[in-house]
């Protein structure tokens, strides 16, 4: 068990007060919120922030954790360190749907969101789920079918949480694209009484890929040419996420070029474009011969790269 | 434990035409009230003149689920987050402008 140091997250002293406290976590929050960062691991800084806060803030919290902070001696929790802390009211453990860590759960508990039972007024709709559902971006390109399986909290015996899992067959629309949404109907919790059950939500995110990046509507590859293909010109062929194309790459250009295919990005209408981005790659020269042709173009060209940095 | 349900016909939410106050709540999570706060302060655009008849694009969807969370997450309200969501379109221009602008 890791031990987590809160203040140190959020960059606090241990004798802070409620409002540096307070200060210190919406700047932070502000700064890796997930739907505004462009921070690498912005998702995962924003967590730690919040879960730190979520103890920090309040006073009962924050005294039990100082307690077993004092006692934790360098990586080892002191023998009793998770017994029992018990909190008043509904600011418990972790609040529904929060993902926090082992850490914290050990120490505050965990609640999930366990749809409360027992308040069926005649019929009441159940509760919508949602849920992130990772495709390839070969399946947006020509549309899927796919199976997921989804880990849905359940409450088991004395209020403890069990995890059910299931397999749901989805239709991947072709042309779908990242932070859009399927809904399917009646997969969320059932109704209560009579009431309908809810739906289920599932947001698309593309699964990372070998060569592609998707930027909002753009699809990006880099593709590595030889120093002579980009000096002189040369017809090469690209893959797409769908199929290979064939690209003329211009005389004389630079690492970094991006060149555009037009309608070859994410399909819909109109279709977005792909962006070739050049990647001047140097071939292995090892031995004498390539050695030789490199000082042979050394000769053939009169070339300060560095000519700009000098006065 | 495991279920498995078949099949079951999903629809992709931002192609299915306009949602109402009412489906756009459910689908992103919001309160009916404080969507209607967020229309009112220019955050989201819906077709009609009054709530029962706002129509939205499906567009708005995720829309309404970034303002949602900043206001969960960082206690905006809904002027603030109208703000937000200003300000990140003009971010996502300018970055689309400053690719057009690399060297080519």
């Amino acid at each position: 068990m890791q031990f987590k140091d809160y203040y140190a997250t959020l960059g606090v002293e241990r004798k802070a007060d409620a409002d540096e406290i307070k200060r210190a976590y919406r700047k932070l929050a502000r700064k890796y919120h997930p739907d505004v960062s462009k921070e690498r691991d912005a998702e995962a800084r924003f967590k730690d922030v919040t879960e730190a806060y979520e103890v920090l803030k309040d006073p009962e919290k924050r005294a039990a954790y100082d307690q077993v902070g004092q006692r934790w001696q360098g990586g080892a929790p002191p023998p009793d360190w998770d017994a029992g802390f018990e909190f008043s009211g509904r600011d418990g453990g972790a609040p529904p749907g929060a993902d926090y860590s082992d850490f914290f759960e050990a120490l505050f508990g965990r609640r999930a969101g366990v749809p409360p039972t027992g308040h069926a007024r005649g019929g009441m709709r159940g509760d919508d789920h949602h849920a992130k559902l990772l495709i390839d971006l070969e399946d947006a390109y020509r549309g899927a079918q796919r199976t997921i399986s989804l880990r849905v909290p359940v409450a088991g015996p004395q209020g403890s949480v069990q995890w059910r899992e299931r397999q749901l067959d989805v239709n991947i629309p072709k042309g779908i694209r990242a932070g859009q949404h399927l809904r399917l109907a009646g997969q969320g919790s059932p109704g209560h009484g009579t009431g309908q059950a809810g739906d289920l939500f599932l947001e698309v995110e593309f699964r990372p890929h070998r060569h592609f990046r998707v930027d909002g509507r753009d699809v990006i590859v880099e593709l590595p040419v030889a120093p002579w293909e980009a000096a002189l010109g040369a017809s090469v062929m690209v893959p797409t996420p769908d199929r290979r194309v064939e690209l003329r790459v211009p005389p004389n250009s630079a690492a970094g070029r991006r060149l555009r295919l037009r309608g070859l990005g994410l399909p819909g209408e109109p279709a977005s474009d792909l962006y070739v981005v050049l990647a001047i790659v140097l071939p292995p020269s090892d031995g004498t011969a390539e050695q030789q042709a490199w000082r042979t173009l050394a000769k053939a060209f009169d070339f300060n790269p560095r000519a700009s940095m000098e006065d | 434990m495991t279920d498995s349900a078949t099949g079951p016909g999903a629809m992709w939410v931002e192609q299915a035409g306009s949602l109402t106050l009412v489906e756009l709540s459910r689908t992103c999570g919001a309160q009916v009230e404080w969507l209607v706060e967020l229309v009112q302060e220019g955050g989201l655009e819906p077709e009609g003149d009054a709530p029962p008849n706002w129509r939205f694009a499906g567009a708005s969807l995720r829309r309404a689920r970034v303002a949602w969370h900043l206001k969960r997450d960082l206690q905006l309200n809904a002027a603030g987050a109208a703000l937000a969501l200003e300000l990140l379109d003009e971010i996502h221009a300018l970055r689309l402008q400053l690719r057009a602008g690399e060297p080519r």
